[in-house]
């Protein structure tokens, strides 16, 4: 006679099976939400990693560095992607919900000035530069140029490339008023190769021949730094800057393998072809 | 049973249209009340606090000053009222550089200690801090937090909406940018329209108005943001060069691309107007004498007069509202246009713009509704002032 399973033993079965498949659940799943200048990062990332491990499953979503700190927050994600340094502010709402938030820089993006390449300026330091975003200088014949009027263009006040480069270019003061803000990298490309006198800033992976990068002094003048992925890497390049991942201390076991692959040599290669400065 | 049908659509016609009044009411009041928040923020950022030496005696900064403070525009205290001291600003990052982790304690808990013991070193610092780090010491100085003043919103020229220490809403550019390019591109759009919806009306043979209509009514079709990219790639460049401007982002692009938008709505509106005048009153008018032309602009526009506002309120309303194009080729600049081949920017483009990443109920969230509510008020008022003229035109005939 073949042995019979009880009810009872039966049940205890499907629960121990359906608590076991919930518990790889939440060890395999994970979500990844914020910034997207890391969301290309990420995404060609997690799809390398999920090929590798099948059993692995990595959502991820943009919507900015602060959509993802705060959906940290909520904990409707395990990992928050930045393009900016947590706030001091939302680092103690972090801290006064009991959540211990970790922070790994998973690599860097570097911002170049560019001009217009009939433009015959070459280099200029962060001071010219903090004066011209500032309204300070307005001609090109005052920084080695010809004699025409300034264009600055710059991204919308949201975006956190803005940001960054307030805090890095012009020391945390503000832009003139009458600075061009457009809408998308790809709008400042376009508007800058076809205006003679234009100025504006873009990520380091958007360099292309319509328009021409500006060498970069942020030593007063003694050493000009072409923007390029080598003098990045070699961190001889200044504007250069991190990108996070936050997530929570207490779900470390659950996000630590995806993290560890960013940071092995294999991850970093990656990153390096998809256009980001590996650490 | 006729009887029960009529009354049974009697009562859906009446609970539809009340349904939809309301629904109308509810969300104007809700953008009025998100609108009226803003003045009911602080100027500076809230959870912060602007500290101060003891023996600074400044109390009050509008947010015009405190920004130009932390520009290093305004570089001594007698500027803003206070004793000869320069200011030296401090902010929260720079605590991090002046002290190591372990200093500050892994809570942030030595934090406020330190940052009075640099505030209390030096009589013109201004430090920009959290409140809850600060909280309770009588050691420093604060800036008193008023709320944001109506006048400056309404009356100020600068708009920094995510400026740190303190945020400045001057909506003043925005206003006078919408206005500016709206009404240059009516000006464009006005005569075109009218001469085509004259044309195809009364002029063209019925096989050309046959093939031209549905072409223009096309035009209608085409999404907004495929007329800004036409406008970036094409007429901006093109003015460059036949202004010999130095930059081609401008009002004028603006005007010119929402004239364009506009075109098709006018002339649809204007031109069925027109063909509803009475043939009577044409041939009545051809008949005593009166050329074609005269009998157009003596009888056929006149009797047409309100169809064609409401066609060109339409297309006002569709040239202030409009957002992705104008975004696109305005270049955006929040400066008080004084030529229209400047840069500016409008309001519909500037909460396209900024809604996405403001913080739902901060103050730049509900500047960005107050914003919204004067939009509101601007096409009331066009529209108001429309009908106002087309009803004397009715009573003079």
């Amino acid at each position: 006679m073949k042995p019979q399973l009880t009810l009872r033993e039966m049940n205890k079965i499907v629960i121990l099976s359906v608590a076991l498949l919930c518990g790889l659940h939440t060890l395999q799943a994970q979500r990844i939400k914020g910034s997207d200048t890391v969301l290309p990062l990420t995404q060609t990332l997690s799809e390398i990693y999920m090929n590798n491990h099948p059993e692995a499953t990595i959502t991820v979503t943009g919507g900015g560095s602060g959509v993802g700190i705060s959906a940290l927050l909520d904990g409707t994600t395990d990992i928050a992607m930045a393009s900016r340094r947590i706030k001091f502010s939302e680092k103690m709402k972090l801290k006064q919900s009991n959540h211990e938030p970790c922070e790994v820089v998973v690599a860097y993006d570097a911002l170049a000035v560019i001009v217009n390449p009939d433009n015959p300026v070459k280099q200029l330091t962060r001071e010219q530069l903090e004066a011209i975003f500032r309204g300070k200088i307005t001609n090109w014949k005052e920084v080695g140029g010809e004699d025409a009027k300034i264009i600055v263009y710059s991204r919308e006040t949201s975006s956190g490339t803005y940001e960054f480069f307030k805090e890095s270019v012009l020391h945390n003061k503000n832009y003139m008023s009458g600075v061009l803000s457009m809408p998308a990298t790809g709008a400042i490309i376009q508007s800058v190769s076809q205006t003679r006198g234009a100025i504006g800033y873009v990520g380091l992976a958007y360099l292309n021949p319509m328009i021409k990068a500006l060498a970069v002094s942020y030593d007063g003048g003694k050493n000009y730094v072409y923007p390029s992925v080598k003098s990045a890497v070699s961190k001889e390049y200044p504007v250069v800057r991190p990108l996070y991942y936050y997530y929570d201390k207490a779900n470390e076991a659950t996000v630590a393998p995806f993290i560890e692959y960013i940071e092995s040599p294999e991850g970093q290669a990656e990153t390096l072809k998809i256009g980001f400065i590996p650490k | 049973m006729k009887k029960w049908i009529d009354i049974i659509a009697k009562r859906i016609f009446t609970v539809s249209g009340f349904v939809t009044s309301i629904v109308i009411v509810l969300i104007i009041a809700f953008l009025f009340a998100e609108a009226v928040g803003l003045f009911s923020q602080p100027v500076i950022e809230e959870g912060y606090v602007l500290a101060l030496n003891k023996k600074n005696e400044v109390k009050n900064l509008s947010a015009l000053e405190i920004k130009n403070i932390f520009d290093e525009e305004i570089v001594n205290w007698e500027e803003v009222g206070g004793g000869d001291v320069p200011i030296k600003v401090f902010r929260l990052e720079d605590l991090d550089k002046i002290y190591t982790e372990a200093e500050l304690g892994d809570e942030y808990q030595f934090a406020g200690d330190k940052i009075v013991e640099q505030v209390s070193s030096d009589a013109g610092m201004v430090a920009f801090v959290p409140e809850s780090l600060v909280e309770g010491r009588t050691e420093l100085n604060y800036i008193n937090d008023n709320t944001i003043p109506v006048g400056d919103v309404l009356l100020g020229v600068e708009w920094y909406p995510t400026a740190t220490p303190s945020p400045i809403f001057g909506i003043l550019p925005l206003i006078s940018g919408t206005i500016w390019v709206s009404f240059f591109a009516i000006l464009f759009a006005l005569p075109f329209g009218l001469a085509v919806s004259i044309y195809l009306a009364e002029v063209a043979n019925p096989r050309v108005s046959k093939m031209l209509k549905p072409v223009i009514e096309l035009l209608n079709g085409i999404p907004s943001v495929v007329y800004g990219f036409f406008g970036l790639a094409v007429i901006v460049p093109l003015l460059q060069r036949t202004f010999n401007l130095p930059v081609g982002e401008s009002g004028l692009a603006g005007s010119i691309v929402l004239a364009i938008m506009a075109l098709p709505t006018i002339i649809t509106v204007a031109e069925d107007a027109m063909r509803n005048c009475p043939r009577s009153m044409r041939e009545a008018s051809l008949a005593l004498g009166a050329t074609q032309w005269q009998t157009i602009y003596k009888v056929v526009v006149p009797y047409s007069i309100s169809g064609i506002t409401s066609g060109v309120v339409l297309g006002i309303g569709r040239a202030i509202g409009e957002t992705m194009a104008v975004l696109m080729v305005t270049g955006n600049a929040a400066v008080i246009p004084t030529s229209i081949l400047e840069p500016l920017r409008t309001i519909p483009a500037t909460i396209a713009a900024e809604l996405g990443e403001a913080p739902a109920g901060g103050a730049h969230y509900q500047s960005l509704f107050l914003l919204g509510v004067i939009l509101f008020f601007i096409t009331l008022i066009i529209n108001s002032c429309v009908e106002v003229v087309s009803a004397r035109n009715r009573l003079k005939r």
